[in-house]
């Protein structure tokens, strides 16, 4: 099965004097895996109930396989959704939860069809289990077989894991990466964890009061952010001065390109941890102050000056930088956004 | 020490005891009062059971009777079909009325029955003008007079489960409004619904002053009207009535018990 073309077009939607959704235009090619990241009240919710047809939008158009479904009640709409709340329906055993979609559309052999899907996520042993005889990530499953279970032109997912421990996160996000892979579903997966969103989507859109501040792929938006709020949402960032010289900038002594030509010659660079190295060197004019192990790698906080400098090293190394410790501070030479 | 311990534990027990059967001797020594006077007349228990004899011999009764099951019946039919909905879309669509509707919902607890007598006589000249002077009329008067413990038992099923993001979830799987309140909502607030109906039906089969006072016959006003020729009849009726009451309070608290040992092991 392969996905159809999905275009959201100048969406306008105010609550009272808020614009939750501020002109969006977000075009999402057949079969393609789109996240929507953004802090909260960004309108990322909103643009996808708005594409479900469970809001109404002020203005614009849902395009849907080229079709207008501006108008169309969210039950006509054929769309998958999951939800971020448990949404199964209590009453109803896991396999009858799936079907559900499927004997309204009066499909013969919804069972099988149900069952199927079913072990698709991983869960056919627990078929016949009520909602509440099953884990969060378990139901979570089962809604996302309910979902798929329809064939859905559009799956929808609103912040289906943000419920879920960090275990059961990891895995089911990889899950849904590997489904949507394999059914070839055109998906838009809204989620304010950037972490999610990198790892499993195409492209990734991050949304501001109302807007898309970028849309491009994972690496893109970490490596070289379109604007300074991309650049501080997505991934841990310092904010440190830096002096225009050229076309670089200089921080902290070392010069960098930009990614951005400069308004005016002091600016602040947003630096990522792990682009700093900081070494052992008792004529360092760094200082440790803290560390923290995170497995792998782990974090140290230097102070330079008057500046805190958050830099991020392997684990092992973690031994020589003992609070305390003078220390070198260098910067890798990638290009850096401006605060 | 433990002699201390055995001491008030001994105490206690005497004062559960002595509060249990003073408690229990003024509830039930009325009842044993009524069985007893109403077996007086060795007549009276068999004819009550037997009812072309009963509604030959008092058709006031047996019309009143009558008129009561239906009217309970009706009420809790109304009832429903009116508050469920709105309930449920008050949830979805207009959560900030809710405060309101919930007042208005009760109200009628607040205002005596006579007042609202008061009220309804000159409305209930136009439900005579139009649709006739049966005591089924009386449903009208009744549904309002219930919406205040069927409203609290609807909401409190509603607030138990998550109906805007399951109305939702229907929707998005293709499932028209029907769809949603008969397979999704319905279902999932079924005890509260039953709850509902059962309090329903206790307060319109033991209402008096309304269909009294609007000139109309149900079980109360018959019995009432029986108290003066046979007594002992009135009385088995009341009795019966009264038994029903508890019947139906009982399985309402099971209903209530199931569903939070139901949650519990959720």
């Amino acid at each position: 099965m392969t996905g159809v073309a999905v275009h959201l077009k100048g969406l306008r939607r105010s609550f009272g004097p808020t614009h939750a959704l501020d002109n969006l235009d977000l075009a999402i090619e057949p079969g393609e895996f789109i996240a929507l990241l953004g802090p909260s009240g960004c309108g990322k919710t909103t643009a996808l109930r708005v594409l479900a047809g469970l809001e109404d939008a002020d203005s614009g158009e849902v395009l849907v396989g080229g079709k207008d479904v501006s108008s169309l009640p969210a039950n006509r709409r054929d769309m998958g959704m999951v939800f971020q709340a448990y949404s199964l329906f209590p009453h109803l055993t896991a396999l009858a939860n799936v079907s559900f979609g499927l004997s309204l559309r009066g499909r013969t052999k919804s069972l099988t069809r149900a069952r199927e899907m079913l072990e698709l996520v991983g869960i056919g042993q627990f078929a016949d289990r009520y909602p509440h005889q099953l884990s969060g990530g378990q139901q979570q499953r089962v809604a996302l077989a309910r979902a798929l279970a329809i064939e859905p032109s559009v799956l929808l997912l609103d912040e289906p894991l943000s419920a879920l421990d960090a275990k059961v996160r990891v895995q089911l996000r990889d899950e849904i990466k590997r489904i949507q892979t394999e059914v070839g579903t055109t998906t838009l997966f809204v989620t304010h964890d950037q972490e999610e969103a990198l790892a499993v989507a195409d492209r990734v859109g991050v949304m501001r009061a109302g807007k898309l501040e970028q849309l491009a792929a994972p690496a893109d938006i970490y490596l070289t952010p379109a604007t300074p709020f991309v650049a501080e949402f997505v991934g841990l960032s310092n904010r440190l001065p830096g002096t225009v010289v050229g076309n670089e900038v200089e921080v902290l002594g070392t010069r960098l390109p930009m990614l951005s030509p400069a308004s005016s010659p002091s600016v602040t660079a947003l630096i990522r941890p792990e682009s700093v190295q900081v070494t052992a060197d008792p004529e360092g004019s760094g200082r440790v102050l803290t560390t923290s192990f995170l497995g792998a790698i782990s974090k140290v906080t230097v102070s330079v000056g008057d500046e805190l400098v958050v830099a991020q090293v392997a684990t092992d190394r973690l031994a020589s930088l003992a609070p305390g410790t003078p220390v070198r501070v260098t910067l890798q030479p990638n290009p850096v956004a401006l605060a | 020490m433990a002699g201390v311990i055995a001491r008030r534990a001994r105490k206690q027990r005497i004062f559960r005891w002595t509060v249990l059967i003073v408690l229990g001797v003024f509830f039930v020594l009325p009842f044993v009062a009524m069985v007893e006077f109403s077996t007086r007349d060795s007549q009276t228990w068999p004819l009550l059971v037997d009812w072309p004899a009963l509604s030959e011999r008092y058709p006031a009764l047996a019309e009143g009777i009558t008129n009561s099951l239906l009217q309970a019946a009706l009420t809790a039919l109304l009832m429903l079909v009116l508050l469920v909905p709105t309930a449920v879309w008050v949830r979805l669509r207009l959560p900030r009325l809710r405060r309101l509707v919930e007042f208005i919902c009760l109200l009628p607890l607040t205002i005596p029955a006579i007042v609202l007598v008061v009220g309804l006589a000159p409305v209930y000249a136009w439900v005579t003008y139009f649709l006739g002077g049966s005591s089924l009329t009386l449903v009208f008067a009744y549904t309002v007079l219930v919406l205040p413990y069927a409203y609290r038992a609807i909401d409190a099923g509603l607030s138990a489960i998550d109906v805007k993001t399951l109305a939702e979830a229907a929707r998005s799987l293709g499932a028209g409004w029907g769809t949603v309140m008969w397979r999704v909502v319905l279902p999932n607030i079924r005890s509260a619904v039953l709850s509902a109906a059962f309090l329903t039906v206790a307060l319109v089969l033991g209402e008096f002053t309304i269909a009294s006072l609007l000139n109309r016959t149900n079980l109360q006003v018959a019995i009432n009207f029986l108290g003066k020729s046979s007594a002992t009849m009135s009385v088995a009726v009341s009795l019966t009535s009264l038994l029903l009451a508890f019947v139906l309070l009982l399985l309402l608290s099971l209903l209530g018990g199931r569903r939070r040992t139901s949650k519990e092991s959720s």
